[in-house]
C-alpha cells in the first residue's frame, strides 16, 4: 500500500512539475516564435500569394477581434488599391495542425492564392501539400464563400496521392478561412479603406 | 569503480562513443546527417537533453520508485525535449525547420534513456553530468563527422552554419567539375558510410 502511494505521488508530482514548466516556457517563448514564423515561414508564403503587390504585406497588417480570438490580416495593394487580404486558418492534419494562408480579393470574394505554412505531416506524403504548387493552385480563382471538399467527398479539389487526410485538412482550413472572412467582412472593408488613404 | 570526473567525461568521446561503439541512436544518425550543420544541430540538441535528464534522474534517484522508474525517466526526458524544441523555434527557426520531426524523436532516442537507466540512476549528480556531457559531445562529433563525409562526397559542399543572409562553410570543395555522388546523401548511403567508418575505427583500435 505504502509503495503504491509513493508511486502515485512521485508520478503526479513529476508530471505536474513538467506541465507547469512547459506551459510557462511556452508562454515565455510564444511572442518570439511568432516573430520567427513570420520571418521564415509565413512571410515567404504571404509574399508568394501576393506576387506583384506594390506594398509590403508584412508591415501592412492589422488584427481584428473575432469573439475571443484575435485574428491577423495582411494587406496586399495592387495598382495602388488595397483590395486583397491574407488570413491564416488551421485544419487538423495527420500529424497536428496545418496552417494555411489564404489570400482573398475583397471585391470579388475570390481566392487569389493559398499556401501551407506550418505543419507536421509525413515527409514525402502529406508534406508535399507545402511543396507541390499544383495542389495549392487548385484553390486559385474559387469563391471563398463555398465549402471546399476533396473529390472523394464530392468536392472539386484533387487530393494529394497518399495524403487524403492532409488534403482534407487543407480543405477544412480553407473553409474555415471562408467563414471567418464572411463574419468579419464588414470590418475588413472598413479597415482596407484606411490603407487606401 | 573509482573513476574521476574527467574519466567519466572522456569515455564518451572515444571509448564509448555512442553511434560507433554502441551502435545506438541510429535514427537521427542516419536521418539527419546529410549536412554537417544538421549533424551539429541535432547533436547539440541531444546533448542538452542528455545533460539535463541525467542531472534530474541522478538527483531524484533515491526518490523514484523502481517499479515506475522508466515512466519517470520518460516524463523527464520528454519535458526537456519539448524545452529544446521551443527554444529552437524561438532562436534557431531555420535549423528547426530542417531537423523537423527528428527533434521530438529525441524522446525515444535510446542513448538518452540508456544513460538515464544505466548510468544516472546509479551515480552521483556530478558524475552524471560529466557522463551526459561526454556522451552528448561524442554523439555530436560522430554526427558531424558522418555529416561531413556524406556532404563532401554527396553534395561537394561543407556547410558549418547557415545564417539568414549567408552560409558559413565551403562550397564546391573538390572544384566545379566534381560530379556529386548523390547516393551518399540518401538513406542507403548513410548505412554504407556508417559501416565504413565503424570499420575504420575498429581497425585503428585493433592495433
Amino acid at each position: 500500500m505504502r509503495e503504491l502511494v509513493t508511486m502515485v505521488v512521485v508520478l503526479t508530482v513529476l508530471s505536474a512539475f513538467s506541465g507547469g514548466l512547459l506551459s510557462g516556457l511556452r508562454n515565455a517563448t510564444a511572442a518570439r516564435i511568432e516573430v520567427q514564423q513570420l520571418k521564415f515561414v509565413k512571410g515567404p508564403a504571404i509574399k508568394a500569394i501576393l506576387t506583384g503587390a506594390t506594398n509590403d504585406p508584412i508591415t501592412d497588417r492589422f488584427a481584428l477581434k473575432d469573439g475571443d480570438i484575435e485574428r491577423k490580416f495582411f494587406v496586399g495593394k495592387f495598382d495602388d488599391k488595397a483590395n486583397t487580404v491574407v488570413l491564416e486558418s488551421f485544419g487538423k492534419g495527420y500529424g497536428g495542425d496545418i496552417g494555411l494562408m489564404v489570400g482573398v480579393n475583397i471585391e470579388e470574394d475570390k481566392i487569389v492564392g493559398v499556401s501551407v505554412t506550418t505543419h507536421s505531416e509525413t515527409p514525402g506524403l502529406g508534406a508535399t501539400a507545402k511543396d507541390d504548387p499544383g495542389f495549392a493552385a487548385q484553390f486559385k480563382g474559387l469563391s471563398l464563400n463555398e465549402t471546399f471538399k476533396v473529390t472523394n467527398d464530392g468536392g472539386k479539389i484533387n487530393a494529394l496521392s497518399g495524403a487524403t487526410i492532409t488534403s482534407r485538412a487543407v480543405c477544412v482550413a480553407a473553409t474555415g478561412a471562408g467563414s471567418v472572412y464572411q463574419k468579419l467582412k464588414p470590418q475588413l472593408v472598413e479597415k482596407l479603406k484606411e490603407f487606401n488613404q | 569503480m573509482a573513476k574521476t570526473f574527467t574519466q567519466e567525461f572522456t569515455k564518451g568521446l572515444w571509448e564509448e562513443i555512442a553511434p560507433f561503439r554502441l551502435v545506438l541512436g541510429l535514427c537521427p544518425v542516419l536521418g539527419v546527417t546529410t549536412t554537417v550543420e544538421n549533424g551539429i544541430g541535432m547533436g547539440l540538441a541531444t546533448t542538452f537533453v542528455l545533460v539535463f535528464s541525467n542531472l534530474l534522474v541522478a538527483s531524484l534517484r533515491n526518490i523514484i520508485p523502481s517499479k515506475v522508474r522508466i515512466a519517470c525517466y520518460i516524463i523527464i526526458i520528454a519535458t526537456f525535449v519539448v524545452v529544446i524544441e521551443l527554444l529552437m523555434q524561438a532562436f534557431t527557426y531555420p535549423l528547426f525547420l530542417k531537423l523537423g520531426v527528428f527533434i521530438p524523436l529525441i524522446v525515444v532516442n535510446c542513448i538518452v534513456l540508456g544513460r538515464a537507466e544505466a548510468f544516472a540512476s546509479k551515480n552521483s549528480i556530478s558524475f552524471s553530468i560529466a557522463d551526459g556531457l561526454g556522451i552528448g559531445i561524442g554523439f555530436t562529433l560522430s554526427l558531424a563527422a558522418l555529416g561531413a563525409v556524406r556532404e563532401l562526397i554527396g553534395a561537394n559542399n561543407l556547410t558549418l552554419w547557415t545564417t539568414p543572409t549567408s552560409v558559413i562553410g565551403l562550397q564546391e570543395v573538390f572544384g566545379a567539375n566534381f560530379e556529386p555522388f548523390a547516393f551518399m546523401v540518401q538513406a542507403p548511403g548513410a548505412f554504407v558510410c556508417l559501416g565504413l567508418m565503424l570499420c575504420g575505427m575498429n581497425l585503428l583500435g585493433s592495433k
